[in-house]
């Protein structure tokens, strides 16, 4: 019993799951104290094992083994028990309370029922001592960047006791730089002998960090690799199965013609401008990226443009009529229209059948209604013809939409606005969290859109995205437009240094 | 298709099963008081069974459909109007004093009546759709409030203006009555028992508010607000244009719940008019999952245990068990429901990710 044995062994995992893949014999070996990175397109059945793993979800079959014990998870609080913490991707945090309370929060420390904050401080800054993650437990949550909330996440694991550390597409939120904050403390952890299961489908990422790379497509583990064996090109094709897709667009198809233009948008929020002094054109046939770290303005700036909310300042005119006082609807009707970057929160109506997801945002056009009566008929044969065309995989236009993966709904929401061909399209997030394919088929047909004249508005964490397709890029930061970039020149590791401010200050 | 069939049987099973299991928990009330469930049923079927009874059920279950039909608009986009109590009883009140204020042909002064009705009720409503647009203030909250406010208000109305002027023997404060005109006749008498025909009425407002709720853009944008008021917003629905619109409807609707015993029976407003038969309608919307035909089906059950339950104070037994009775039925039948959604809702992602995988397979087999 020299050699260790694994600290997670997971054998012939099978799970049928809602949605188009499922985990099909799944094999995942961890060895403790490594790094260990789980890749594969989204989609291909990553989030279902961890989830799995963690105790969220039950498998139909095989088994888990934690530190060579066979265990049986009902729920995440089994998972915690036997020392496996999760970090996800989207944040589970209050962001008005502290770091402190965040952290104990849902294991409040009592002596005799009364919290004792004390004690909890001390463990914090002892864990973020010896695990090298530093952290102030007294900061209020909604001070933190995205980095430092993060750090948070992995804190509030460890507190539980954790000594396996699942992490989730965690750098799909942060800048290069942050990124490379986020690997030095992942090495740090990995010293003080915590075993980390590394969740991406960022190849250069996974191996720069990891220690072994096991590689999911279609539900189905393929290889289990170590880094140095391999090249990115040869991980991408384990992953894929084909050639990786890039988002680039070919010659300019721009026009002189400006479609969309904001003049000097403001929005205030209290006594700060979440928007400010905001002017750009879009022209037909043009796509304008914005680059930027999440909350510096976006979701103001979008839902200015939508409609969804009032500008204290500035103008909109969408193919030359004004229109920054026009209800929502009413810049739809005109030729607006929008993908949102929360598909399941705004896009769509879950336990609706597809037929009506696809008129929402066209219920007042043909050949959803006719007058104030829809149209069931026309609704469902366009929703046919949308199926058919965006490739959306499903039974038919009867399906709810929670019946569809991530993919799928998001291409049934892309289909949704480009079938109406409007003049301009916001696009927010268009292809985060889907996987290769239907990322390649949403980019794709954004290049085809933006071949017949649609003017786009990208706003997209995916940095590669940005400057693959965008023929004009610009920085948001603090609520303004700092940068205007060339595309064609510009690095991610330039674009990640506007995005935080660094590159404003180098330059002032 | 057998797998649709299977799926609508496991919907009408809840109902049932709450039924039977409100009458289990009833006899255990009816054991704990020391009276014999089995002989207290028995005489509630018996008597709940005579037709006389039946023709009693459906007049009974008219009013509380037509709440039912009130709230349930309300619902379907996730407003609580509980104010449909306090609606009603201005409605009623104002139409009854201004149908007893004009003369008009036979038709038209029932619809006149009706209109008056539907107006006074959108308005009350309405109150608390615009608190909630212009001042954020909860619908449930300013409709409870509406509610006492609209007993207060009526008996000050009934009392100093629009009551009859009362003769020396006479004690019943009430508005003067509706003349022969703004009555409805009955469309049958069985058993001795008439059939108000305003049910006739009460069936075409089902059917109406059915199309408008599942038939027009209005009623998606409805829906939709309901299902994902975020949703709905980003596709162009005003939220509140449609918080003022729903809540007139609803008002509107709940304006008319008390035309049944006014056409058909009281024909003024007194001050034993039927009260609580907005509360009831919440209850009944509930049950019948906020679709007119649901709602019929839960105001015609309740209809009948109310008056099956008459029989039992002959019987020296309180009709109060009965409350148990309806309170168990709503209560399962909310719980029931809620696991059937979720096991339905499962079944069909399975059904779609299995039917979902053999496409992709051939198309998979068609590439290649």
């Amino acid at each position: 019993m020299t050699e260790p044995g694994p600290a997670v062994e997971l054998k012939g995992i099978t799970k049928t799951f809602p949605g188009v893949v499922a985990n099909d014999d799944v094999n995942l070996v961890v060895l403790p104290a490594e790094i260990h990175a789980v890749v594969g397109e989204n989609g291909a059945g990553k989030s279902t094992l961890m989830k799995i793993l963690y105790g969220m979800l039950r498998p139909d079959g095989g088994t888990i083994s934690v530190d060579g014990r066979d265990v049986r998870f009902r729920s995440p609080k089994d998972a915690i028990a036997a020392g496996i913490g999760m970090v996800h991707q989207h944040f589970m945090l209050a962001t008005n309370l502290t770091v402190l309370e965040n952290v104990v929060l849902g294991s409040e420390p009592a002596h005799a029922g009364v919290l004792d904050f004390d004690g909890a401080r001390t463990r914090i800054k002892e864990l973020s001592e010896s695990y090298g993650v530093p952290l102030d437990p007294d900061r209020l949550l909604e001070d933190l960047a995205v980095g430092e909330r993060q750090r948070v996440e992995i804190v509030k694991v460890l507190y539980r006791g954790a000594q396996i550390l699942i992490l989730d597409e965690p750098t799909a939120v942060l800048v290069p730089q942050e990124v490379e904050e986020l690997f030095g403390h992942l090495r740090e952890l990995k010293e003080r002998g915590v075993t980390i299961i590394f969740i991406s489908h960022k190849l250069d990422e996974v191996l720069e960090i990891a220690d072994s790379i096991t590689v999911i497509r279609d539900g189905h583990t393929v290889a289990t690799v170590k880094p140095h064996d391999v090249t990115a090109r040869q991980l991408a094709e384990l992953m894929v199965g084909s050639e990786l897709p890039t988002p680039e667009t070919r010659e300019s198809t721009v026009t002189e013609e400006v479609l969309l233009s904001v003049r000097g948008l403001g929005v205030r929020i209290g006594d700060r401008w979440a928007l400010e002094e905001t002017s750009f054109d879009i022209h037909r046939g043009e796509i304008v990226g914005i680059a930027g770290v999440e909350g510096n303005g976006q979701r103001e700036l979008v839902e200015t443009l939508m409609g969804l909310r009032k500008p204290d300042a500035g103008d909109i005119t969408l193919a030359d009529v004004g229109v920054g006082l026009w209800p929502t609807r009413r810049r739809r009707e005109a030729g607006l229209g929008y993908i949102p970057e929360d598909r399941q929160g705004r896009g769509l109506l879950l336990p609706s059948p597809l037929w009506e997801n696809a008129m929402l945002g066209h219920q007042t056009r043909d050949p959803f209604s006719k007058g104030p009566w829809i149209n069931k008929g026309g609704a469902r044969r366009r929703t046919e013809d949308l199926i058919r065309e965006y490739n959306v995989m499903t039974p038919g236009p009867d399906t709810s939409a929670l019946a569809l993966s991530g993919g799928n709904q998001q291409k049934l929401i892309v289909g949704r606005e480009m079938i109406a061909e409007p003049k301009v399209l916001i696009a927010a997030q268009p292809t985060r969290g889907i996987d290769v394919g239907a990322q390649e088929a949403v980019w794709e047909q954004i290049r085809a859109a933006r071949a017949a004249g649609l003017a786009l508005l990208l706003i997209s964490a995916d940095l590669e995205e940005l400057i693959g397709l965008s023929d004009t890029l610009y920085v948001i930061l603090r609520g303004r437009l700092v940068a205007k970039l060339d595309p064609a020149t510009v690095t991610p590791e330039e674009l990640g240094s506007y995005m935080t401010g660094a590159a404003e200050a180098a330059t002032a | 298709m057998s797998k649709r069939y299977r799926i609508r049987l496991l919907w009408l099973l809840v109902p049932a099963s709450a039924i039977v299991l409100a009458f289990a928990v009833s006899s255990i009330a009816l054991l704990a008081i020391g009276e014999s469930p089995i002989s207290a049923f028995r005489s509630m079927f018996e008597y709940g069974s005579q037709q006389n009874s039946l023709v009693s059920m459906v007049n009974r279950a008219v009013p509380l459909y037509v709440a039912g039909l009130a709230v349930a608009i309300g619902f379907k986009m996730n407003l609580f109007n509980i104010g449909v109590e306090g609606q009603y009883r201005i409605a009623a009140l104002l139409a009854a004093a201004a149908g007893a204020a004009v003369t008009l042909p036979a038709p038209l002064h029932i619809v006149f009546i009706m209109l008056v009705a539907m107006a006074a009720g959108a308005a009350w409503a309405g109150i608390a759709g615009v608190l909630k647009v212009k001042r954020g203030v909860h619908e449930v909250v300013s409709t409870i409030m509406l509610n006492s406010i609209a007993t207060g208000i009526g008996a000050y109305l009934l009392a100093n203006y629009l009551r009859k002027p009362r003769l020396p023997h006479e004690l019943i404060i009430q508005t003067r009555q509706i003349p022969p005109s703004g009555q409805l006749p009955p469309l049958a008498v069985i058993g001795g028992e008439n059939l108000r025909s305003f049910v006739l009425i009460a069936a075409v407002l089902g059917f109406l508010v059915y199309v408008l709720i599942w038939r027009t853009r209005f009623g998606f944008d409805l829906r939709a607000s309901g299902i994902n008021p975020d949703a709905a917003r980003v596709s162009g629905v005003s939220p509140n244009r449609m918080i003022l619109t729903t809540m007139l409807i609803s008002g509107a609707v709940a304006g008319l719940i008390g035309m049944s015993d006014l056409f058909g029976f009281f024909h003024a407003y007194t001050l034993d008019f039927p009260t609580g038969l907005g509360f009831d309608g919440i209850a009944v919307a509930l049950v019948g999952l906020n679709h007119p035909v649901g709602v019929a089906a839960a105001a015609m059950v309740f209809g009948w245990v109310d008056r099956a339950a008459q029989i039992l104070d002959l019987e020296g037994i309180p009709k109060e068990v009965i409350i148990i009775t309806k309170g168990v039925i709503i209560l399962s039948v909310v719980v029931a429901y809620e696991v059937v959604r979720r096991l339905v809702q499962t079944q069909e992602v399975k059904a779609a990710a299995e039917e979902t995988r053999r496409l992709e397979e051939q198309k998979e087999v068609v590439a290649a």
